[in-house]
């Protein structure tokens, strides 16, 4: 018995099948999710993976967070479901407000594609206990509006709590505040982040590396001790 | 049929790339003196029946939870005239 991990599909997704891969990969058995299906069938954890959800119209993930699939996953993460939002997903978990802040254009107005060095904060989350804190890590960062805005107060809050789980180093790659490259929220079990472990799971391809697969390890773990 | 317009800024807090392109090509196009530039959204809703209180709370609401992302932007909504001479 394994744990059963979903993978919403939006119109204008892109990531959705590297991301059941690196849940395969992992170990755990992938599930694909649609947009306007309200039923998770019974999901243990769900990811929200990269791409252009809508177009990007009116703002990153603005139409995707009123998505029938959403309205599901808003109510069972605040009830403790784990999350994961990659890049856009993360963009939709800012506009459905499970995580604080917005995110904006880069400062320099390009879209931007590196490998990035990150530095994994906080490694108690439901995706992170299979990296030790302070660790230096190396995945794919791909985007056009990856800037992390929030007020002083929700940044002072975040760091106080421990809640910056990921931030960029030696370069922040798109003018985000305080270098951060991802977040979590209080309870641990919502995180959300800009660069793309799921494209860092083989040596193959990527970065070389496999610094995205604990992402998929530690959630495997959590669930299958739980 | 009457026409409410919501305008949605960046809050001044927010760091605007995009104004600031636009205001640093002013120059070499020939505008002097112009020192910020923020870019904006205006939406016009072009609404069925009267444009009551509560039609004009109606979209209040729409603004604060959809037109606009309220951590980053500020918006505003007001009715437009629409001038019976143009139709």
């Amino acid at each position: 018995m394994t744990a059963r991990i979903g993978v919403v599909t939006f119109p204008g997704s892109l990531d959705d099948r590297d991301s059941r891969r690196a849940i395969r990969l992992a170990g755990a058995e992938p599930v694909a999710l649609w947009h306007k299906d309200k039923d998770l069938k019974q999901v243990d954890a769900v990811v929200l993976c990269g791409g252009f959800s809508y177009g990007d119209y009116l703002r990153v993930g603005a139409i995707a967070r009123f998505s029938p699939v959403m309205d599901t996953i808003i109510d069972q993460a605040k009830a403790g479901l784990p999350v994961l939002g990659i890049c856009n997903g993360f963009q939709i978990l800012t506009e459905a407000h499970l995580l604080p802040g917005a995110m904006l254009g880069n400062d320099h107005l390009h879209f931007i594609c590196r490998d990035q060095k990150l530095r994994v904060e906080n490694a108690d989350t439901a995706w992170t206990t299979d990296y030790t804190a302070g660790q230096e890590i190396h995945i794919p960062l791909k985007n056009m509006d990856g800037r992390y805005v929030a007020d002083d107060y929700t940044l002072d809050e975040l760091e106080a709590e421990g809640r910056v789980a990921f931030r960029y180093v030696d370069f922040n790659p798109n003018g985000s505040l305080r270098d951060i490259a991802g977040i979590t929220n209080e309870a641990g079990n919502v995180v959300g982040l800009m660069p793309h472990p799921e494209h860092a799971v083989e040596p193959l391809i990527g970065t070389g590396r496999t610094d995205g697969l604990p992402f998929f390890t530690s959630i495997l773990k959590k669930l299958v001790n739980a | 049929m009457a026409r409410v317009v919501v305008d949605v800024m960046l809050k001044p807090e927010i760091l605007d790339p995009q104004g600031q392109a636009v205001q640093r090509a002013l120059p070499r196009l020939g505008f002097d003196g112009i020192s910020d530039v923020r870019q904006g959204k205006r939406f016009e809703l072009e609404v069925d029946g009267p444009v009551d209180e509560a039609a004009l709370a109606r979209i209040h609401d729409l603004a604060e939870s959809f037109l606009a992302n309220t951590v980053i932007e500020d918006f505003t909504v007001r009715v437009e005239e629409v001038a019976e001479a143009v139709k």
